[in-house]
C-alpha cells in the first residue's frame, strides 16, 4: 500500500495513539491529488475534484433537465421542489437586490450560480467523493471571475467610460479634500479586493470545514487504543455534529456567493452617488 | 523520502494559487450547467410558471365574473319582484275603485228599476181603477135606470143612454166627493 497521505484513506493505516506513531493531522496535503492520470507537471491530467465538478455538473443538469424538461402546470413532487429552489434563489436573492425588472435578466446565471456552488460544496459530505471542490481555490475563482467580468462590462456599458470609472471609484465631488482617498480606496475595494475575497470567502470556508471534518475524522481512528478510545467516541460524535454543521454552511456560502454577485451587478446598474 | 516532502517539492504549496487545469475545468462545468439551464430549462419552467399565474388569475377572475353576474340577476330579480308587488297592489287598488263605481252604478239602476217598477205598478194600479170605476158607473148606471124604469114603469135605458143622464149625475157626485175630499 502506497505511504503517500494524500492518496491513503485515515483508517487504513495502523497508527494509533501509544503506538509510537505521531497523529497524521490534516493539511495542505489533504487537498493535493494526484492525478487519475496525466502529468501533475505537463498541466495536463484529470484528477479526484475534476471528475467531481463534471460529475457535480451531470447532476445538477440531470435534476433540472427531471423536473424542468417537460414542466406542467401542476407540477409533480420532483417539479415542486425545484420550482422551490428555482423560487428562492429567484425571488429571494435576485428580486430583493436587483428588483424584479432589472433583476429578471440576471435570474439564470444567478440561479445556475447558486445549484452549481451548492453541489460542489455537498460534495464535502457525499460519502465516497467527501471532498468539497470548492476547497481548491480554482473553482471559486473561475466562478468569481465570470462575476467579475459580468459586472466590470456592465459598468461600463452602463456609464460609459469615464462614469463607470466615477462608478468605481465613488467619485462624490462633495467629498472634497478627502475624494483622491476614497478614490484610491473605493477603487482597489472594487477593482482587486471584491473579486479577490468573493472567491476566497467561499474557498476558505470550505477549505476550514473539510480540515476540520478530517481533523475529527481521522482523530476518531487515530485514538482507537486504550484509554483512547473514550475520547475517539466524543471524536465521533463531533464528526457527525460538524458533518451537520457543515451541510449548513454549505447552503449559506452558495447563498452568500450568490448574494454577492447579485450585489455587484447592482452596483454596476446603479446610477453613481 | 518522504513523499510528503516530495509532494511539496513538485507542487506549489500556496494554496491561493489556482492551478490552470482546475480553472479550465471549473469554467466548462459552470458553462455547461448554466448553458443547460439559461437556455431550455429555465425558460420552459418560467413559462409554465406563467400559465399557472394565469390560470389561476383568469380561475379568480371567472368567480368574480360569475359573482357579479349573480349579483345583477338577483338585484334585477329583486327590482322585478318589488314592481311585481307595486303592480299587484295597483291592481287590486284598481280593482276595488272599479267595484265600488259598478256596485254603485248597479245600486243607482237598482233604485231606478225600483223606481220604474214602482211607477209601472201605480200606473197599473190607476188604470185599473179607471177602468174599475168605468166599468162600475156603467154597472151603477144601469142599476140605477134599470131601477128607475122599474119604478116609473117604462124603460128609461135608452133615454137614459141618449141623454147621458146617469153620466152626468155621476160626474157631479165624483165632482162633490172631489170637492169634500
Amino acid at each position: 500500500m502506497s505511504a503517500d497521505p494524500t492518496q491513503v484513506l485515515a483508517f487504513e493505516t495502523d497508527c494509533h495513539i501509544f503506538d509510537g506513531c505521531g497523529f497524521p493531522g490534516p493539511g495542505l496535503h489533504s487537498f493535493l491529488f494526484e492525478p487519475i492520470f496525466g502529468d501533475a507537471d505537463s498541466n495536463i491530467y484529470f484528477n479526484k475534484t475534476m471528475l467531481l465538478a463534471l460529475l457535480g455538473t451531470v447532476i445538477i443538469v440531470g435534476f433540472f433537465w427531471a423536473a424542468f424538461r417537460k414542466p406542467k402546470v401542476v407540477p409533480g413532487k420532483l417539479q415542486m421542489v425545484a420550482e422551490a429552489g428555482y423560487d428562492f434563489v429567484r425571488r429571494g436573492i435576485v428580486y430583493e437586490t436587483l428588483g424584479k425588472r432589472e433583476g429578471e435578466k440576471y435570474v439564470p446565471l444567478m440561479v445556475s450560480l447558486f445549484f452549481f456552488v451548492w453541489m460542489m460544496n455537498l460534495w464535502s459530505i457525499i460519502p465516497l467523493a467527501q471532498f468539497p471542490v470548492t476547497s481548491i481555490i480554482a473553482y471559486p475563482a473561475a466562478l468569481a471571475l465570470i462575476v467579475y467580468v459580468l459586472w466590470m462590462s456592465l459598468t461600463f456599458k452602463k456609464h460609459g467610460f469615464v462614469g463607470g470609472f466615477k462608478n468605481l471609484t465613488g467619485y462624490d465631488k462633495s467629498l472634497g479634500p478627502v475624494l483622491p482617498l476614497i478614490m484610491v480606496i473605493e477603487f482597489f475595494s472594487n477593482v482587486l479586493v471584491r473579486p479577490f475575497t468573493h472567491a476566497v470567502r467561499l474557498f476558505a470556508n470550505m477549505f476550514a470545514g473539510h480540515t476540520l471534518l478530517l481533523l475529527f475524522t481521522i482523530a476518531s481512528w487515530y485514538l482507537l487504543n486504550g484509554i483512547g478510545i473514550a475520547y475517539a467516541g466524543v471524536s465521533f460524535v463531533m464528526v457527525i455534529v460538524m458533518t451537520a454543521f457543515e451541510l449548513f454552511i454549505q447552503a449559506v456560502q452558495a447563498y452568500v456567493f450568490v448574494l454577492l454577485a447579485c450585489t455587484f451587478v447592482q452596483g454596476a446598474l446603479a446610477e453613481h452617488h | 523520502m518522504n513523499p510528503l516532502v516530495q509532494l511539496a517539492a513538485e507542487k506549489p504549496e500556496n494554496p491561493l494559487i489556482p492551478p490552470i487545469p482546475e480553472l479550465v475545468i471549473g469554467f466548462i462545468a459552470f458553462v455547461i450547467v448554466f448553458g443547460f439551464l439559461a437556455k431550455k430549462l429555465l425558460p420552459n419552467i418560467n413559462k409554465v410558471l406563467e400559465e399557472r399565474r394565469e390560470a389561476i388569475e383568469g380561475g379568480i377572475e371567472k368567480a368574480d365574473a360569475a359573482q357579479t353576474e349573480a349579483q345583477s340577476v338577483l338585484e334585477q330579480y329583486k327590482a322585478q319582484l318589488a314592481e311585481a308587488r307595486h303592480e299587484a297592489a295597483r291592481l287590486r287598488q284598481e280593482a276595488q275603485e272599479q267595484g265600488a263605481v259598478i256596485l254603485q252604478e248597479m245600486r243607482a239602476e237598482g233604485q231606478r228599476q225600483r223606481e220604474e217598477i214602482i211607477a209601472a205598478g201605480h200606473a197599473q194600479i190607476e188604470a185599473d181603477r179607471k177602468a174599475a170605476a168605468s166599468a162600475l158607473r156603467q154597472d151603477v148606471g144601469k142599476l140605477a135606470t134599470d131601477l128607475a124604469g122599474k119604478l116609473v114603469g117604462e124603460s128609461l135605458e135608452d133615454h137614459a143612454r141618449q141623454s147621458g143622464t146617469v153620466d152626468r149625475f155621476l160626474d157631479e157626485l165624483e165632482a162633490k166627493a172631489e170637492a169634500v175630499r
